[in-house]
């Protein structure tokens, strides 16, 4: 079940580069994701039984993160079907800069996307530390060429900046592997395995002081792919940069992986009784990320950037909602759920005002209420949503997050949390609202209108996420109990 | 040819040629030169000609990727792009080697730090490691091509390698396969970025690559 998890994909990755009709390939695409869909809901019901020291196995944290994963790529491919065929081909004049430029081949495209699930589905079913490892940096490189779909000197400069930031962030988190390794070959029984099973069975005999070095580095090297400040500054221009369905899959999916990464080394230290100082870390990071998003979110002038910031943002809350412990736990692997669906519905919907006004700055973009009408209404939508208002699900996860706070008695996290919410939600509310208001600008007139294929996937998204602010299925709040368990909060 | 010692001192060496070198290409050479010690250095670590088949084939793999391939890449980047030929570093050569001195300094300190689990193959190896992650560090941000930041990269790495070697376990063979694949992919990658990044812009000098950025407000 897992290997056909990790092949279909990656064998219709292969396939696509070897077909030759796009319509085929956009075929391809979506089957691809849908077979995906399939065999999740599949593992979803029944988790595929495994030993568990196995290398490849799903647990209740994998599988969710997987879930998420699955779910916002068969959206997005479907999105990505009516992208690709109205995608220009001919080389066309820039839209911030004074020259032409072209787009990538498509079948590489659609190859690098396809192997991209792949990945991070790999991510998601390791259970051997380096295993994962080697996952995560996969994931790097097959989304560097997403982001240079576009070929012009900024997705260029942002591609760079991504390839290099991250894989020397992922070197980092390679070190703190060996580090983890070395504290776990102390003692007779000591094995050096980095098996996570035997990792948490061992771990009152892991060496202390390894433990903690070990953790930092991870925290900084896969922190740095997660997006927490201040290793965050890839996050905006490959967001910015890349086709908003990538932005989309980058938000909603790949970071998540990241978090997954530092979750199973979180894993290691609670088992081993150093959950005190694995929390106050991720709290002080996540704590600081959502500082810092606040404050570039606060008069971004450019949409995309602003949406990339507050991915940050939520980044930092679910940083922060881990290392309380506790009920927040639950609270933080929810809102991972809430999250991934808003943000993926936004950046879809804001590929949709690009599209149509070619432009990304929030000062020239009027009126979108009148010219894509279904897109507005979708936009303020997930502008609730992601801010945190009720009745959608980000309002429930945060406030779950909070009570978890308020009840581990930590009054300063607490009020500088819902501090930097307040500001997140001013900084984002304005420009957003000003776009859909008003009438479009003469110089910046839209052209086209909502098309179906364009606005029935984010719709999905934010169905899916209001229902879940105003019920959580039982087999989803199950499989979230069962995580945060997996995590050790019970 | 085995022993560990000397070929220890050899890595430290190299890293300081590295600060100090002024062109393009002895910096590719040095992380070639890195490469071939470092597949020694496998070997030494497992009693030379009598290694298992496993650490031959590891020892090979990455000596052939390191020493072969990644310089053989870097040098035809290099052609293609038609680049000068200078380092361009924003510190300077002398206080580069000073700096180097300093991170030498702090991972023999670092590594008194932290005891190891058993005897390990010669007290160098981890503050020398811990010292050519540093020196990696430090040619990233301190040099402005796009090339040289993916020569710190690779030294970056290697230092990470290098220590792996410490560890008193050797890590499963799929896993050590999978994390050579990823970093020879990664190298593939960035080279054809440098292709890209001369393409567009009639060089590889990243100060070029400044125009996205946020001011706080």
């Amino acid at each position: 079940m897992i290997a056909a998890l990790l092949l279909v994909p990656a064998v219709a990755g292969l396939l696509a580069l070897l077909l030759r009709s796009d319509q085929l390939r956009r075929a391809l695409l979506v089957a691809t994701a849908l077979t995906h869909l399939a065999l999740v809901a599949a593992v979803w019901r029944a988790t595929p039984a495994a030993a568990p020291t196995a290398w490849l196995r799903l647990d209740p944290v994998g599988t969710l993160v997987l879930g998420v994963t699955s779910v916002l790529f068969a959206v997005a491919s479907i999105y990505a079907v009516g992208y690709l065929a109205h995608e220009v081909r001919a080389p066309r004049p820039d839209i911030e800069e004074d020259a032409l430029f072209a787009n990538g081949p498509e079948a590489v495209f659609t190859a690098c996307l396809l192997f991209f699930l792949a990945t991070m589905t790999l991510v998601t079913v390791s259970q051997n530390l380096g295993v994962l490892w080697v996952a995560v940096e996969a994931t790097t490189l097959a989304s560097a060429p997403l982001i240079f779909f576009h070929r012009h000197h900024r997705s260029l400069e942002a591609t760079w900046k991504y390839l290099l930031i991250c894989s020397v962030g992922i070197a980092v988190a390679l070190l703190g592997n060996f580090f983890l390794a070395f504290a776990a070959s102390f003692g007779p029984a000591g094995s050096g395995s980095l098996v996570l099973h035997e990792l948490i069975a061992g771990a009152p005999g892991l060496h202390v002081r390894w433990l903690k070095a070990a953790f930092v580095l991870l925290l900084v090297g896969y922190g740095t792919k997660m997006g927490l400040a201040p290793l965050h500054t890839w996050l905006p221009d490959a967001h910015a940069e890349a086709p908003s369905v990538v932005s989309a899959l980058l938000s909603g999916a790949l970071l998540n992986c990241a978090f997954l990464g530092i979750v199973r080394a979180y894993q290691v230290l609670a088992a081993a009784g150093q959950r005190r100082f694995a929390g106050d870390l991720l709290i002080d990071i996540g704590l600081f990320s959502m500082a810092l998003a606040a404050v570039f979110i606060v008069a971004q002038p450019d949409f995309k950037r602003l949406l990339a910031y507050s991915s940050v943002e939520h980044m930092g809350i679910l940083a922060v909602g881990m290392g309380l412990g506790g009920g927040a736990v639950f609270g933080a692997l929810l809102h991972l759920v809430n999250h991934s669906l808003a943000k993926g519905m936004l950046f879809l919907l804001a590929g949709n005002i690009l599209a149509a006004y070619r432009s990304k700055s929030t000062a020239g973009v009027r009126g979108v209420g009148t010219a894509l009408p279904v897109t507005a209404g979708l936009w303020v939508a997930g502008l609730l949503a992601i801010t945190g208002s009720p009745p959608f699900g980000p309002f429930l996860s945060e406030l779950v997050i909070v009570k978890g706070a308020i009840d581990g008695g930590h009054a300063v996290v607490t009020v500088l949390f819902l501090l930097f919410l307040a500001a997140a939600f001013v900084g984002m509310a304005r420009p957003m609202l000003t776009m859909v208001q008003g009438d479009p600008l003469a110089g910046l007139r839209p052209a086209g209108r909502d098309r179906w294929l364009a606005v029935a996937p984010p719709a999905v998204l934010g169905v899916s996420v209001l229902l879940l602010g105003l019920w959580v299925p039982s087999w989803l709040s199950d499989m979230l109990r069962a995580a945060a368990r997996v995590v050790g909060a019970g | 040819m085995f022993e560990i010692n000397t070929l220890l001192v050899g890595l430290l060496l190299v890293n300081f040629v590295l600060l100090g070198a002024s062109r393009l290409d002895t910096g590719v050479r040095q992380v070639a030169a890195q490469g071939a010690l470092l597949s020694l250095l496998t070997l030494a670590e497992h009693a030379g000609w009598g290694a298992p088949w496993r650490v031959w084939l590891l020892a090979l793999g990455s000596g052939v990727v390191k020493a072969v391939v990644f310089p053989h890449f870097l040098r035809r980047a290099l052609r293609e792009a038609d680049v000068r030929r200078e380092m361009a570093p924003y510190v300077g050569f002398t206080a580069s080697v000073l700096v180097g001195v300093a991170a030498l300094a702090a991972s023999l300190w670092l590594a008194s730090r932290l005891p190891l689990p058993g005897p390990v193959a010669s007290p160098l190896l981890v503050p020398v490691s811990l010292f050519t992650v540093l020196v990696g560090m430090f040619l990233l941000v301190s040099r402005r091509k796009a090339l040289t930041q993916v020569v710190g990269y690779l030294v970056v790495e290697n230092g990470v390698f290098c220590f792996g070697l410490a560890l008193p376990e050797d890590a499963p063979l799929p896993v050590e396969v999978g994390i050579l694949l990823d970093i020879f992919a990664a190298v593939f990658i960035m080279g054809i970025m440098i292709y890209q990044i001369s393409r567009e812009f009639d060089d590889i000098d990243t100060d070029r690559l400044t125009s996205l950025r946020d001011e706080a407000t």
